[in-house]
């Protein structure tokens, strides 16, 4: 009765197949060295050449790296005027954050719950349509959205609301000149830029909540409010971390918004680039990016003790 | 229909309810009545429009028409949190990150009671569907009939005056759900609500309910027990979706019946005997004879289905019980001819229908 499965003799292609799939282990290492490789050379070894970078020194006088073990950079780093570029960059991140997150989760829980499918892909691609198109064009436009002779100040004149305008302008610390020289602009430019990556975790994270969840607790007694507290916001809570560690360390890390709007006070990003570039300080620009690093190692400890992971 | 009905107050009533979806008829001019204390089972295929109506009577859905009372008290506008019912569903809906007792105590935190009453009324539910202990269990460690209990649980813990199961045993293995039927029944004997089943079992739905609708299109085809459904099913749908019919008209029904009208026997009521030993002290005035030869053999266990072309054409099924303590070869029968005969009065006239949208 036994009769063989095919006839003739394996093709070459089929017997290293059947090589591979009698040996798992040694398929898995096939797939995985080339990724590996990447990840353990290229980015883990550039990470790992930035640290140490930053406990070498600059020689004042001949402006050499001295390759010698130091925590002389990271004095420098903590001079007052360093930290206030620290603090500004890291109070803009926050800021950003969390207006993004409150615009993008209504916005996020009608996509996921209420739109047409229709609807849906529409909207996706609203959110998605800006990251098409070059971040430094868009960063342009917006000064020139911005400016003095801008639209925003057109508008508001022709509503007859040029002192409203002029009064926040005059807010100390984020009014300025114009809106293309405060910080209030650099912060609406820099939510602009980055809510999409808000939205779409968001999305990602209220799609997977189902509406019999939603259901049950309105059939357990609780009215809307209830429910979102409960139930929708604690099982989205996931998406809005992964949203705002997109939102904070993009906007930790920035040095084209800040040089392009506002009053060219340093942020990080901008800082690195002038420290390795026209001051030639490696070491410094070194030890300024370990900050936006260790800032969101904590940030990702806290979420994980906040259980933002648990759901995952 | 049942008289003893007759004395209860009605839990639930549908006036021509009526769920359209854009063009879908989901429900189509439903009028019903369940009783207090009752078990009711809305029975029918995937669309047929019985999970819309339990949504209606929670309050998920809004009727497109028509009127839903609730003990007397109209609710088509009310929202689901001022509905004095709780539903189980079909996923069991479990919040996933709350624990089982937190789970269960949910509808009690909405209505802030006291911590103390609902720690005691948290454990009682935990007794009463056999869980004890397992409060501090997320749902995601939980076995699958666990996860039903616990919705089951959640929900009574309300002391709803209706339960409404949304399917609630689909998803179980068939020993677990013959378990859970059993139990779901004399859970609800013990707390005396009216219970509102939606399944697609037939077998389910005769096995636990006291009465069943069998719904097909949007319509209620038939309500009544299940010995009503069964044995006289109304229309040609019902006789075919609960359990397995013939279903005859034209020529052959006016050789059976001597009339072409549409008619349905039940294949286990059929006898079935060699034809040689054909039984002649039957009156054609009481049964029904015809002589055939077996196409088919299906051996089940318990039962031999049987499928028989009868002489004149026409197919029929017949059941036969596996009887002998010692079983000849019940499949070598294909070909054997064979004489069937049924009392006239196991024939069924069903109302002729209009075909399937």
């Amino acid at each position: 009765m036994t009769r063989p499965l095919r006839h003739g003799e394996p093709s070459l292609i089929r017997r290293i197949s059947t090589y591979f799939y009698q040996r798992p282990r040694l398929s898995l290492l096939v797939m995985l060295s080339p990724p590996m490789l990447w990840l353990g050379v290229v980015y883990l070894g550039s990470l790992l050449a930035l640290l140490i970078q930053s406990f070498f020194s600059i020689d004042g006088f001949t402006g050499q790296v001295v390759r010698q073990f130091t925590l002389k950079t990271y004095e420098q780093l903590f001079t007052p005027a360093n930290t206030d570029i620290i603090v500004r960059t890291v109070l803009m991140a926050l800021a950003v954050t969390v207006v993004s997150a409150i615009i993008a989760f209504p916005l996020a829980y009608f996509i996921a719950h209420y739109a047409s499918k229709r609807t849906r892909g529409i909207l996706y691609l609203a959110v998605l349509l800006p990251l098409w198109s070059s971040y430094l064009v868009r960063v342009y436009t917006w000064k020139i959205i911005l400016a003095q002779e801008g639209i925003i100040t057109w508008f508001f004149n022709v509503l007859g609301l040029k002192p409203l305008l002029d009064s926040i302008l005059n807010i100390p610390v984020i009014g300025g000149p114009s809106l293309s020289f405060s910080f209030l602009g650099m912060f609406i430019v820099f939510v602009y830029i980055w809510l999409p990556y808000m939205i779409l975790p968001i999305i990602t994270a209220l799609e997977r909540v189902p509406q019999s969840l939603i259901d049950a607790s309105s059939d357990l007694g609780a009215r809307s409010g209830y429910t979102f507290r409960k139930v929708i916001f604690p099982l989205a809570f996931p998406g809005l971390v992964a949203g705002s560690i997109f939102t904070f360390s993009l906007t930790l890390g920035d040095y084209i918004i800040p040089n392009v709007i506002g009053n060219s006070s340093y942020f990080i990003g901008a800082a690195v680039l002038a420290q390795q570039g026209t001051a030639g300080n490696i070491p410094l620009a070194a030890a300024f990016t370990m900050v936006p690093i260790v800032i969101m190692g904590a940030y990702l400890l806290l979420a994980r003790r906040l259980g933002a992971f648990d759901a995952l | 229909m049942s008289a003893i009905h007759v004395d209860r107050e009605v839990a639930i009533q549908f006036t021509n309810v009526c769920r359209y979806f854009g063009e879908v008829k989901a429900v189509d001019h439903i009028s019903l009545q369940v009783y207090d204390g009752e078990f009711f089972s809305m029975l029918g295929p995937s669309g047929s429009g019985k999970t819309t109506c339990l949504r209606l009577i929670a309050g998920f859905e809004m009727p497109t028409e028509g009127s839903i009372r609730l003990y007397g008290a109209e609710v088509s506008r009310t929202p689901p949190y001022d509905r004095d019912v709780n539903t189980v569903f079909q996923d069991y809906a479990l919040f996933p990150h709350m624990d089982v007792g937190e789970n269960i105590a949910y509808g009690l935190m909405v209505r802030k009671v006291p911590k103390k009453e609902r720690e005691t009324r948290v454990n009682e539910m935990l007794e009463l569907v056999r869980l004890p202990g397992l409060a501090r269990r997320k749902p995601s460690q939980l076995s699958g009939g666990q996860r039903q209990r616990v919705a089951l649980a959640r929900a009574l813990v309300n002391h709803p005056r209706v339960l409404l199961l949304d399917e609630p045993l689909g998803a179980l293995d068939l020993k677990l759900r013959q378990e859970m039927q059993i139990e779901l029944k004399s859970i609800q004997e013990q707390i005396g609500i009216t219970f509102v089943f939606v399944t697609h079992d037939q077998e389910e739905a005769l096995t636990m309910s006291d009465r069943v609708a069998v719904f097909n299109h949007g319509k209620i085809e038939q309500v009544g027990s299940p010995a009503e459904i069964y044995e006289q099913p109304a229309t040609s749908f019902v006789a075919g979706f609960v359990g397995t019919s013939n279903i005859l008209s034209g020529g052959l029904a006016q050789q059976l019946t001597g009339s072409p009208d549409l008619f349905s026997i039940r294949p286990e009521k059929i006898r079935m005997s060699p034809e040689d030993e054909e039984n002649r002290s039957l009156s054609s005035a009481d049964f029904c004879m015809v002589a055939g030869t077996i196409r088919d053999v299906i051996y089940l266990g318990v039962t031999t289905r049987y499928l028989v072309e009868v002489d004149g054409g026409g197919d029929l099924t017949v059941v036969q019980q596996n009887l002998d303590p010692v079983p000849g070869d019940v499949v070598g029968a294909r070909g054997n001819r064979v004489a069937l005969s049924w009392p006239r009065s196991a024939n069924r006239r069903l109302i002729a229908q209009e075909k399937s949208r």
